[in-house]
């Protein structure tokens, strides 16, 4: 990383005289987080000393570190000492294939609709599946080796490319970055890693599931994608919750390194458990998801469909180093009940002729709260810079809130930026409308509801918009009439 | 087909019909006239469920069922159209995405099997040979954009596709120039069976060139003031509607 970057913080490697590890028998650590949980995961992990260094030194910072209270967000303090940071489910040893995987867990993906057999035979999806904490299985690795593309999960890379995981973790998203992130970084369990390399476009979709099982747990996943130069990249991902009546915390770290000519496309399909009727339980959802565009033409591209989590605290960013880089942020936002979200971009303008794109849908029912909040940087050096943002919101009823907090920073005279902005209310002649044509009410509001959110749905990959379109209908369940 | 009796409705406590008797039988087609405000949507949207309105008396049977007891979907299910005076629009929704899901489900509710893309597509294709409808409207978002005549056209296609027993076409008229008038009226006839009925909304006898009525009602202030067969409606071409309006003041 070069030196110039005054954002990406830098951090000093600090030596730890004490190099004893605690020996639990159990896979479960117990409950709660100090210096001793952190050895316990890295000694799970089988880690090299200096993993565990980074992991302690973060500790250190977010013990130092305050939660952020920015964020258009209420919510009852998080105890950090009831939360479970590492459980594992209880496999005799890895399994070498899908075969060999614990049936139960393949069951509930099946639940989920997402079967891994089925996306393995139909759609010729690479899957690493993560429940609660760790990485079950991941297929389509043979396939993917002999065009030199690494899909693992993140121990696995630990153990496997430890240079690679050393030279890329925290070079986007430094350990200290802001509380959540300092969170994960000390006791993140698993997660994904994906190399390409250089000129090698990665012939088919590559996908992730996030699964958070067990009651009382964390889930603190990490993934790392690094493009190498004219590489090209799409990686999904995937997220559910079973119901619980305790809120249950997820922080999330995903870095992107994109080198020359290089694009990712990065799509989430985020489904945590919204809590119920009344805001009983759910997921609080606080994620840190950044890329860097570092090397000249490079690109990256989010794509994210949020409807689940109780709260959603979460701006996939981009910063764009290289000249002629690009940023592109598609979200659809979908809040009804009590849910609260808070979600957004930042776009950093570094390189010159750099460009960026913001297209956020926010679809707010019930009595919930959905708020973008959005930053456009545009920095001295990044002549010739442009933005384009809008930002739209849809409201169903009187009781929920949208709100856009729109944030832009030039300092280079040549930069171009746009913003535009719309609020609007599904109309009851558009039910009626509907209606009258012989589509009930709840259809209709889908029906509505996806059209209004169609441009970010386009930019999904074809395996998850069906999914996604699904997703939006069952969320806004119940939210008219 | 359709029995209207003594039908009253009020919006926001202010009654806009004060007594409808309308019986239309299958096969026939009736034309309804009269000035602006006179309560010609009012009943359109009261017959297909629109639920602003509150039906404050009167009775409406549709083939032997309570048609008020009905909700808006149920009553197009069992075969109400509405063509409307003012086609809503859905943003990022195509014609024929709409289409597809109003279809889908009206036959999912007749106990009938989705169609498949094959015969869905089949079945565009020959209405829209029949409107003179072109592709790529329909690939556009609902509405959005079109111009007045292309909604009215639109309407017709919807029509079309869903095959209805009463079709209620609501100044379908207005905003079309000739040639897309005599198009639509075409269409209108053609989907015509002795199974079918259809109530149009007029203003002028123009359209009614085209759509011959069996009979031609006049509505004002609420009523049904006069009826009659197709000539009434030249009468009022000549005439205009104030001859109706002092024959009514005088009662
Ligand atoms: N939402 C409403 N609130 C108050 N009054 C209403 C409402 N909707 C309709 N009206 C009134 O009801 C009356 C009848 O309206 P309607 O639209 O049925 O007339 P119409 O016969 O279709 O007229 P036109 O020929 O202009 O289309 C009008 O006076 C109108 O202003
Ligand atoms: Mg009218």
């Amino acid at each position: 990383m070069s030196t110039d970057d005054q954002i990406l913080e830098e951090f000093t490697s600090k030596e730890y005289e004490h190099g004893w590890s605690v020996d639990f028998e159990a896979d479960e650590a117990p409950l709660g987080i100090n210096e001793d949980i952190v050895r316990f995961i890295s000694a799970k992990k089988e880690e090299p000393q200096w993993l565990l260094d980074w992991r302690l030194k973060a500790f250190d910072q977010w013990k130092q570190m305050k939660e952020p209270n920015w964020a258009n967000i209420k919510y009852p303090k998080i105890d950090y000492q009831s939360i479970r940071y590492y459980s594992a489910p209880k496999q005799d040893k890895k399994p070498q294939s899908l075969d060999e995987v614990d049936p139960e867990l393949l069951k509930t993906f099946e639940r989920l609709g997402i079967s891994l057999q089925e996306q393995k035979r139909l759609t010729g999806v690479a899957v690493d599946a993560v429940i609660d904490s760790v990485s079950v299985a991941t297929t389509f690795k043979d396939k993917l080796s002999e065009l030199g593309v690494i899909f693992c999960s993140f121990s696995e890379a630990v153990q496997e490319h430890p240079d690679l995981i050393k030279k890329y973790l925290g070079s986007v998203v430094p350990a200290n970055d802001n509380y959540f992130a300092a969170l994960n970084s000390a006791v993140f369990s698993d997660g994904s890693f994906c190399f390409i390399p250089k000129g090698v476009r990665c012939p088919m979709e590559l996908s992730t599931y996030f699964r958070i099982n067990a009651a009382n747990t964390g889930q603190f996943e990490r993934t790392l994608i690094v493009a190498d130069d004219d590489s090209y990249v799409s990686y999904l991902e995937g997220c559910t919750a079973p119901q619980r009546d305790e809120n249950q915390l997820h922080a999330a770290v995903v870095e992107i390194y994109a080198a020359k000519n290089a694009e990712v496309k990065y799509s989430t399909v985020q489904n945590w458990y919204p809590g119920d009727k009344n805001g009983k339980g759910g997921i609080y959802n606080f994620v840190t998801k950044r890329g860097i565009c570092s090397g000249d033409h490079s690109k990256i591209s989010w794509t994210q469909v949020e409807t689940g989590s109780a709260v959603t605290w979460k701006y996939p960013s981009c910063i764009l180093k290289g000249d002629h880089s690009v940023g592109e942020f598609y979200s659809v936002a979908v809040t009804n009940n009590y849910q609260q979200a808070d979600t957004g971009t930042k776009m950093v303008h570094l390189g010159k002729n750099t460009r960026s794109r913001i297209v956020s849908k926010g679809i707010s029912a019930g009595k919930s709260q959905n708020s973008y909040r959005g930053q456009v940087e545009v920095m001295k050096r990044a002549e010739g810079a442009r933005n384009f943002s809008q930002c739209d919101s849809l409201l169903m009823g009187d009781k929920c809130g949208a709100h856009t907090f729109p944030y832009i920073d030039i300092k280079n005279k040549s930069a171009q930026v746009e913003h535009e902005a719309t609020t609007s209310k599904i109309g009851e002649d558009q039910i009626f409308y509907c209606q009258q044509r012989g589509i009930d009410e709840e259809t209709a509001v889908a029906l509505i509801v996806n059209g209004f959110a169609k441009e970010v749905m386009n930019k999904l990959p074809m395996e998850f918009a069906v999914e996604a379109q699904k997703l939006l209908a069952l969320t806004l369940e119940g939210s008219v009439g | 087909m359709i029995s209207i009796k003594n039908l009253q409705a009020s919006i926001e406590d202010k009654e806009i019909l004060k007594g409808i008797d309308l019986e239309v039988k299958a096969g026939e087609v009736h034309a309804i006239m009269g000035p602006n405000g006179s309560g010609k949507s009012t009943l359109a949207s009261v017959l297909a469920g629109r639920e602003d309105y509150e039906v404050t008396g009167g009775s409406v049977t549709f083939e032997n069922e309570d048609l008020l007891e009905l909700s808006p979907e149920e009553r197009a299910q069992k075969g109400i159209f509405l063509a409307f005076q003012y086609p809503v629009e859905i943003p990022g929704v195509s014609t024929t995405n709409f289409l597809k899901t109003a279809i889908n489900q009206v036959r999912e509710a007749r106990g009938e099997k989705a169609l498949d893309a094959v015969n869905f597509l089949k079945l565009m294709k020959e209405k829209m040979k029949l409107v003179d409808i072109d592709q790529s409207l329909l690939s556009r978002s609902l509405n959005e954009g079109f111009s007045g005549g292309e909604k009215k056209r639109n309407e017709i296609f919807q029509m079309a596709m869903l095959e209805p027993k009463l079709s209620i076409l609501d100044e379908t008229d207005s905003g079309l120039d000739i040639d897309a008038l005599k198009i639509v009226a075409d269409g209108v006839n053609t989907l015509k069976t002795n199974n079918t009925a259809t109530i149009v909304v007029t203003h002028y006898q123009r359209l009614l060139d085209y759509i011959v009525p069996d009979y031609v009602h006049v509505l004002y202030k609420g009523r049904i003031v006069k009826s009659g067969d197709k000539s009434l409606a030249l009468e009022f071409e000549e005439k205009g509607y104030d001859w109706i309006k002092e024959e009514v003041a005088a009662v």
